[in-house]
């Protein structure tokens, strides 16, 4: 079973996305406009831009949900033309199915797949411990809090082995301290399994922290800016938030980002002269 | 869940909170719920005596009193032949509840199923939805002549007209049901490699239960008021038969008890279906209530 693991797949390339969105009455607007990056077979990926650039959307093409209006994207050299159980997404809500607990909801996807119940039982049992959340496998999503359930949610989307597994914002709404131990749990799970994956954040911090790549958008209509390659070593802990090779990183990401945020706020970017916003 | 503590300090807590959980759970359970609902019936029915015994209002001095319902209903020989102790009045409630439940199983039965079909196939929708649209807003007691007309028997024409109603709020709320569920759920289903079948038995119909269980309380509800309604135009028998046949022969006592008695089983049965829905839907309830 792990052996089957070690044989890393899920290189994912996306290959000049675009996509534009709108109705007869709203008009076209271009969200993406010309996209283009791969995601490197057992690498932890990860998607940075302003929030509102269009990120979600890139998940729902790459999972498969909706289709580009030009490019196309491929999982191994296939061209993904719909959802599949090769590639698994991590909502930003949660979307484990409230009315299983925590153990079943992790299990049920075996289960159904032909596993026997009791392996599947004690191979989600395994999972759930891993995340730290072995007591509470008998638990409704409704009883526990925001940071298990995405626990629990990462738990579910690892037992189906996918080839990709797409983090879209997980740890969004979790408080600081919380979302800290969320990444060293990730993390952990990470280099465990080894699961290739494209993991999506507006956090600059979680993002050099995680990533092996870090792929950088524009606000929209969105292009790829850069891609910067983060040469931090494996496994990673909080000292390295200190070294200099994250500090310029996060320097250069810090650079691309601002003003693409800044053009969020529909205003220009602040002149160099620090000029106070004139009045006309 | 450990119910020492590993210190006096905690242990003291451990104390005190039990003592409280237990101080609680009692005040609720008598106290403000059993002993509110007794005041409100208890006002009820003195508001009641005095408006038809001691200020005898205009038209009210018609009415019988709380006491002479009571003295009738509990009689052993009641002046119009309904009471406790009549046989012939378990045989209306028994017929009653005996059309109710046939009709209330049926629209289930029916009506669950085509809610999810409903909801789970558009093509499905868009030929029979407008059908189910244009049916359901004609009364229940528009289709007595017609049911009785068409059907063998008085019985199979209010167990019809009976469940109609209720079929259709069991469709509507079923389908609501089925929309509702978050299309993430269906996303994440789907990641996960579940079957057609398994998305039907793990998604959509634990998914739309909550908004089912509504539909049924209201499908109870306009089931009873339905066949009451049948009951008073075609029925032999039947609390709807007692009311309007008492109506026939002004025993304004006999109408009062056949009333009561609709309301009591009435609650009766939406309390049980209640009581099965958050049965079924424990998932639902928040907090820390598990182990």
């Amino acid at each position: 079973m792990d052996q089957a693991r070690k044989t890393i797949s899920g290189h994912c390339r996306v290959d000049a996305v675009g996509k534009v969105f709108g109705s007869a009455d709203s008009g076209p607007e271009i969200v993406l406009k010309n996209c283009s990056f791969e995601v490197p077979a057992g690498s932890l990926t990860v998607l940075l831009g302003p929030s509102g650039c269009g990120k979600s959307t890139l998940v729902q093409l790459v999972a498969g949900y909706d289709t580009p209006t030009l490019g196309n994207v491929t999982l191994d050299g296939v061209s993904v033309t719909g959802p599949g159980t090769d590639r698994i997404v991590v909502f930003q809500e949660t979307a484990l199915f409230p009315w299983m607990t925590l153990l079943d909801n992790v299990a049920y996807g075996p289960i159904q797949m032909g596993i026997p119940r009791r392996e599947a039982e004690s191979e989600a049992s395994a999972l759930l411990r891993d995340v730290g959340l072995k007591a509470f496998e008998d638990r409704y999503p409704s009883q526990i809090s925001g940071g298990m359930q995405r626990r629990a949610e990462v738990a579910r989307a690892l037992i189906a082995r996918p080839k990709l597994m797409l983090l879209d914002e997980p740890f969004r709404g979790l408080d600081h301290m919380s979302r800290g131990l969320m990444q060293e749990y990730y993390l952990k799970l990470f280099d465990q399994h080894q699961t290739t994956t494209l993991f999506v954040t507006s956090e600059i911090d979680e993002a050099i922290f995680l990533a092996d790549r870090l792929v950088i958008l524009s606000y929209k209509p969105t292009t790829v800016q850069t891609v910067i390659d983060v040469p931090l070593p494996r496994p990673r802990d909080f000292q390295m938030l200190t070294s200099s090779v994250y500090g310029q990183i996060k320097e250069q990401a810090l650079d691309l980002l601002y003003n693409e945020a800044l053009k969020a706020f529909d205003q220009p970017a602040i002149p160099a002269n620090g000029g106070v916003r004139g009045t006309a | 869940m450990a119910v020492t503590g590993s210190d006096e300090r905690e242990v003291a807590l451990l104390k005190a909170f039990n003592e409280k959980q237990r101080g609680r759970a009692s005040r609720i359970a008598y106290n403000a719920g059993f002993w509110y609902a007794l005041t409100g019936v208890v006002g009820f029915l003195l508001l009641w005596h005095i408006t038809t015994d001691v200020l005898t209002l205009p038209r009210f001095n018609f009415l019988p009193t709380p006491l002479d319902i009571f003295t009738e209903w509990t009689s052993t020989e009641p002046k119009y032949g309904v009471s406790l102790f009549t046989p012939i009045y378990y045989e209306h409630i028994l017929v009653s509840v005996r059309r109710v439940m046939l009709a209330f199983f049926i629209a289930v039965a029916a009506g669950v199923p085509l809610g999810i079909l409903l909801g789970w196939s558009r093509t499905f929708y868009n030929f029979v939805f407008p059908i189910v649209e244009l049916l359901r807003p004609i009364p229940p007691l528009a289709w007595v002549p017609f049911a009785v007309l068409i059907l063998p028997g008085v019985e199979a024409s209010v167990v019809l007209v009976t469940l109609l109603a209720a079929f259709f709020a069991t469709v509507l709320n079923t389908l609501l049901g089925v929309w509702s569920i978050n299309d993430d759920y269906f996303r994440a289903a789907h990641c996960l490699g579940y079957r057609r079948i398994d998305v039907l038995t793990r998604i959509i119909i634990p998914g739309a239960m909550p908004f089912v269980f509504t539909g049924l309380q209201i499908a109870m509800g306009v089931a009873w008021f339905s066949l009451v309604g049948g009951e008073m135009i075609a029925g032999r028998s039947g609390l709807g038969f007692l009311i309007f046949d008492a109506y026939m022969q002004v025993a304004l006592p006999n109408i009062v008890i056949g009333m009561i008695t609709l309301g009591v089983l009435g609650y009766l049965s939406s309390a049980a279906i209640r009581r099965v829905g958050s049965w079924l839907m424990a998932w639902q309830e928040k907090g820390r209530a598990g182990q």
